[in-house]
């Protein structure tokens, strides 16, 4: 399997005289990974770049210093943390000017026209104050304990790192089998889940994802998301963990490809 | 996004799994694409013509995939040979009550494997 994490040396060789920004996600929605996003900025620094990282899945689940990592623009938003939908931020230094996307009224400094969605932002500003380091250590438990126990199921991958990644996400590709069928099994037993599989969206191509990290197609077909929350139990993770091997074993079983 | 048939199939497939010393096989399918299906023939014969004395399937694919290998091996056990392979991939479809356009071609590979079996038996004599 390929390097899960952005590689800081291809990314070098990736900027060319006329690059002026560097976007990098900072926690990848589908495996988890943290990228190194304090090295990528001090790259960005020394090359006289602009840094933007989309944090919408790390925000106030791992550490961010904007000075220290060397970020221009931060992107957020608030229901990823349990905040309203339909509001986020975009936190950039104050040296940097925009050319704003709407145009119309002199809103947000002139940046984004439109009337600002008040109870949205108050929402988004609260949930901010809500949530704490102790859901973050709830989560990350959690997630080690249904990764060490997923992965007793023979001829099954981890994909994704097992440091360095968000506290909330496992994902996982299962041999010979697809992953269309495994969520809906565990959808009838109440568990919402997702999978990079081409049959559950309309491209007919498997995530670019789990290909890029080395997955081959049959593999990433086979894969299951499994994203906590702060509310999830240690209940709910056996729970969670039965389903899957007895759903597994179910759709091995009629597999034509071997086990 | 399926059907109660779909989904029931889906839930409780027929005719699932390998055999042993089938009369014909047929494969078909492609792995990279997310589907593949195997189908097993038994060959009987009664009254002077052949029929499908018994079929299993093995099916790696979605919930579609699935189910409409479950509905053509219903379709056709039972049946004389050349009232079986007058079975189109439309006739799987709408005995599921239909399926998602995007989802059709699952039903055209389950229908294409049983035909491609028929062909295997054809070729053996």
């Amino acid at each position: 399997m390929r390097m899960v994490f952005v590689d800081l040396e291809e990314l070098k060789k990736a900027i060319k005289k006329d690059t002026i920004l560097v976007s990098v996600i900072h926690g990848n929605n589908e495996i988890g990974t943290i990228n190194p996003i304090r090295e990528i900025g001090e790259i960005c620094r020394d090359k006289k770049i602009y840094f933007h990282t989309d944090a919408c899945q790390s925000f106030t689940k791992v550490p961010i210093d904007l000075e220290k990592d060397n970020v221009d623009l931060l992107s957020i938003n608030s229901h990823k943390i349990y905040g309203p939908k339909g509001v986020g931020a975009l936190v950039l230094r104050d040296d940097i000017k925009l050319t704003p996307l709407f145009h119309g009224g002199g809103h947000e400094g002139g940046l984004r026209a439109g009337t600002e969605n008040v109870t949205g932002i108050v929402g988004f500003a609260k949930a901010c104050d809500i949530i704490t380091k102790k859901d973050v250590e709830h989560m990350s438990k959690l997630r080690d304990e249904l990764i060490d126990k997923i992965m007793e199921i023979p001829n099954t991958i981890l994909n994704g790192p097992k440091e360095n990644r968000l506290c909330n996400n496992a994902n996982f590709s299962f041999k010979s089998i697809e992953g269309e069928s495994i969520i809906l099994h565990l959808d009838e037993k109440g568990i919402a889940t997702s999978t990079g599989s081409a049959c559950s969206t309309k491209s007919l191509k498997p995530s670019h994802v789990l290909t890029s990290i080395g997955l081959s197609p049959v593999d990433a077909h086979g894969s299951l998301r499994l994203s906590l929350g702060k509310e999830n139990t240690k209940e709910e993770i056996d729970y969670t963990v039965k389903s899957v091997k007895q759903i597994v074993e179910k759709l091995r079983k009629m597999s034509p490809l071997g086990k | 996004m399926y059907s109660k048939k779909v989904m029931e199939h889906f839930r409780n497939p027929r005719n699932m799994g390998g055999m042993k010393n089938p009369d014909a096989i047929g494969e078909i399918g492609n792995p990279v694409c997310g589907d593949v299906m195997k189908v097993y023939l038994k060959i009987g014969k009664r009254n002077g013509k052949e029929f499908i004395e018994d079929i299993k399937f093995q099916t790696f694919g979605c919930a579609a995939a699935i189910a409409s290998s479950s509905m053509i091996s219903e379709l056709v056990k039972g049946k004389t040979l050349k009232e079986a392979m007058k079975i189109t991939r439309d006739d799987v479809a709408d005995a599921l009550g239909g399926l998602p356009p995007l989802k059709l071609h699952c039903s055209n590979l389950a229908a294409d494997a049983f035909h491609e079996a028929i062909k295997n038996y054809k070729g053996k004599k």
